[in-house]
């Protein structure tokens, strides 16, 4: 629909008020449409504008590399479009809990990030042996808190539901206050294990509302940290998959694998999450030719311990029977959530920013989008290793040749008016940051959209028909964020 | 098997040398920073106005001083210095025994001190330990899941992290503290049994870190256990292994003395060290 739905490519700013107004019926019909059509919500977020609440959304278009922008104003509620468009769900709910706008008609208005003291409502069943199983927020090892309620007979699960909100931190608030001196700070705590993903997609805003572009040089090693980022953490799933199954070997060397990626990502900026190495600009670091070179051949040589330790895994007969077929999410379940990242790929979808929506350095150096049909967690495993592959043979082909020139450029004051959506694929998926500039340059909106929050359906989805027993593990499959999502 | 086996030898020695060897850090490395206070005079501020949490105070005066409870090593502060009053050295020993010793006002390494007599005869050998993440970003999380793992191996100290506070002989906290986990984590601090120590691990947890004045969360643990002082601060966004692992020995009173023991990792050479002219 030209004209009444304005067309940008990733990071690409535009002046904020030429984004379409609409009313109410036209924009939810259009939306519908473009969902209906294959796009996918990236994001949509509200404001508050005189008693009312101005809605916009954000549509990625995969095959046509663009981000779709459309706008309405809404007072006290808006017609949901949940049921007919599920992946639009959770967007409703944050709209209703953050502006009070009611989603009519939304099947289950439940809060996405309150997390309610009295007790929350849960959907129940009955019956003669149906039995409810509650879990969390404390979870048994070390790990971020959220509540699972399941309802069961026996072993079987019949639903799950996951109430999140633990997390939340007002990081979106926080950042709205900027730009500031704590923005690049903040971006890297909305998730600690995406601090590279986050931190570039912040950076690629900020650098799209002021019309800079960061250096060739500075391109080409956030690639490399954002693709350490994804090694390490790929590699640290295979090893807690490895864990869930019981396979012990796997687990143990690929968890001490996985430190020579966090460990490289220390050398490039002294810190194992890259936090402080992406700056609005560029990078605050370089690393000289004989360096760069060094530490390829480390990672070339970490990389073929990682293929001998997963060739353990992914021949194990044991694992293969743990995994094969379990948690399963079909394709047209995961696309109707509108999911991404590895746990969308291992169902079927072809959704990979990189690739649809490319930035520098994914401009010149093309990344496969890997993709396996099953949508079990063997699948989840396998998208894993061989996305793994791709990024290693990526950084290492970076490190080995580097563009030459500076790692950073200025960036000026940013202008008032403006709006950009910034995508980054991150190791769990999309990353989503729409940020507008108002009076003075400073931001007036700062809506951050983590893969998590995209996929959390799936998981819920994934354990239907499952035995309770295989939460762990399933879970562990999709290793979604909590921190990301509640933010 | 043979494969398992085979792999196996590959990989080598796992387990890090540090404590009874040097621990290895890259050049670029971020631990306790050494504060040259007479060289900072002037009234000049680059370090406070580049910070991101305000963890500089006393800027451009000889009272300079700088919290590393608030402190997300990030390295502005040094990069802004004209005087190099500032530089982040690669002493990873961070640990201290109260939040008032987080502050650093000169260049003095940090030794957490050992529990008492009584606490090191009932934990000195065994601590177990339950932890709970308030809004940490899962940062700090896997650092201390790392700490687990067998290249840091904490269990070889007989400190372990169990899954119940019921098994627990403390409560290691991460995160600033958000209003949504508080009964959470109060509920599992009343659960674990007496003596028990209570642990803040990374900067959120010792002062809010990066969220710090959010208005759904505490400024970190401080005052959030009723009458409960914590026992020990691990500072850091989010804290290396290593420096998690001397906190806790010390504690013990399994490490004792002052030597540091720091290796390189002979990627970048030490001229490489700084961030990039901008």
């Amino acid at each position: 629909m030209p004209g009444r739905i304005l067309l940008l490519a990733n990071g690409q700013a535009t002046d904020a008020r030429a984004v379409p107004r609409l009313p109410v019926d036209t924009f939810q019909q259009l939306v519908a449409d473009a969902l209906t059509a294959g796009a996918r919500v990236s994001a949509c977020f509200g404001e508050a504008e005189d008693g009312a609440v101005r809605v916009t959304a954000a549509l990625a278009n995969d095959s046509e590399g663009t981000v779709g922008l459309l706008s309405t104003v809404a007072r006290g509620s808006l017609p949901s479009l949940a049921a007919e468009c599920p992946a639009l769900e959770r967007f409703e709910r944050a709209l209703l809990e953050r502006h009070g706008l009611l989603p009519a008609g939304h099947p289950w208005p439940r809060p996405v990030r309150r997390v309610d003291e009295a007790g929350a409502t849960f959907f129940a069943m009955s019956g003669d042996e149906v039995h409810e199983v509650a879990v969390g927020p404390v979870h048994a090892g070390i790990i971020e808190p959220g509540h699972f309620r399941f309802q069961c007979h026996g072993e079987h699960v019949f639903h799950l539901e996951i109430a999140l909100g633990y997390q939340h931190r007002g990081v979106e608030r926080l950042l709205a206050a900027g730009p500031d001196r704590r923005t690049m700070a903040l971006a890297e705590s909305i998730a600690g294990d995406t601090a590279v993903g986050h931190a570039l997609a912040a950076a690629r805003a900020q650098e799209g509302l002021a019309g800079v572009e960061a250096p060739p040089r500075a391109a080409a090693l956030r690639g490399v940290a954002l693709e350490l980022e994804r090694l390490a953490n790929h590699v640290g799933d295979l090893a807690a998959l490895a864990g869930d199954v019981g396979f012990l070997p796997t687990a143990s060397y690929c968890g001490a694998l996985r430190a020579d990626f966090l460990n490289a990502l220390a050398e490039l900026c002294g810190n194992r999450f890259g936090r402080s190495l992406v700056i609005p600009g560029g990078v605050r670091f370089d690393v000289p030719a004989d360096a760069a070179r060094r530490l390829a051949d480390r990672l070339a040589a970490s990389f073929a311990r990682v293929e001998a330790a997963a060739e353990l895994f992914f021949a194990s007969p044991s694992v293969r029977n743990r995994t094969d077929g379990t948690g399963v999410l079909g394709r047209e379940a995961a696309s109707s959530l509108g999911m991404v990242g590895p746990s969308a790929r291992a169902s079927g979808l072809r959704v990979d920013v990189r690739s649809t929506h490319a930035f520098p350095p994914y401009t010149v150096d093309r990344i496969p989008v890997v993709t396996s049909q099953a949508g079990d967690v063997f699948a989840r495993a396998w998208v894993r290793l061989e996305e793994a592959r791709a990024s290693a043979r990526l950084v290492d082909r970076w490190l080995r040749d580097l563009p030459a020139g500076p790692v950073r450029t200025a960036v000026p004051a940013l202008p008032p008016d403006r709006l950009v959506v910034s995508l980054v694929e991150g190791w769990r998926g999309e990353l989503c940051h729409s940020v507008a500039t108002g009076p003075g340059g400073r931001f007036s909106v700062y809506d951050v959209v983590d893969a998590s929050f995209h996929d959390w359906k799936g998981l819920e989805l994934a354990m239907r028909g499952e035995q309770i027993s295989d939460f762990p593990l399933c879970n562990k499959s999709f290793n979604l964020s909590y921190a990301g999502h509640d933010l | 098997m043979k494969g398992i086996l085979g792999t196996r030898l590959g990989l080598g020695r796992q387990t890090i040398a540090y404590p009874e060897g040097p621990a290895r850090f890259p050049e670029r490395f971020r631990g306790r920073p050494a504060l040259a206070t007479e060289r900072c005079a002037g009234g000049c501020r680059a370090c406070a106005e580049v910070c991101p949490t305000e963890a500089i105070t006393g800027a451009g005066s000889p009272s300079l001083r700088l919290d590393t409870g608030a402190c997300l090593f990030c390295g502005l502060c040094e990069e802004a210095c004209p005087e190099r009053a500032i530089v982040f050295t690669r002493d990873y020993r961070l640990a201290a025994r109260s939040r008032e010793a987080l502050h650093v006002t000169g260049d003095v390494p940090r030794l957490a001190a050992a529990l008492d007599e009584r606490m090191r005869r009932l934990f000195g050998r065994s601590l177990k330990l339950r932890q709970v993440s308030a809004g940490g970003c899962n940062g700090c999380e896997a650092e201390l899941n790392a700490a687990g793992n067998v290249q840091f191996d904490l269990s070889r100290f007989g400190i372990q992290f169990v899954a119940s506070p019921r098994h627990a002989d403390g409560v290691v906290v991460t995160g600033p503290v958000t209003d949504a986990m508080r009964p959470a984590l109060l509920a599992t601090w009343e659960a674990t049994p007496a003596p028990r120590l209570l642990v803040a691990v990374g900067a959120c947890a010792c002062s809010g870190g990066p969220v710090v004045g959010s208005d759904v969360c505490a400024n970190g643990l401080e005052g959030v256990v009723p009458g409960v002082p914590v026992d020990l601060w691990i500072p850091g966004c989010p804290p290396h292994p290593v420096t998690v692992l001397d906190g806790f020995l010390r504690l013990l009173g399994r490490l004792e003395g002052g030597e540091l023991r720091v290796e390189g990792t002979g990627v970048l050479s030490p001229e490489d060290r700084g961030p990039a002219g901008g």
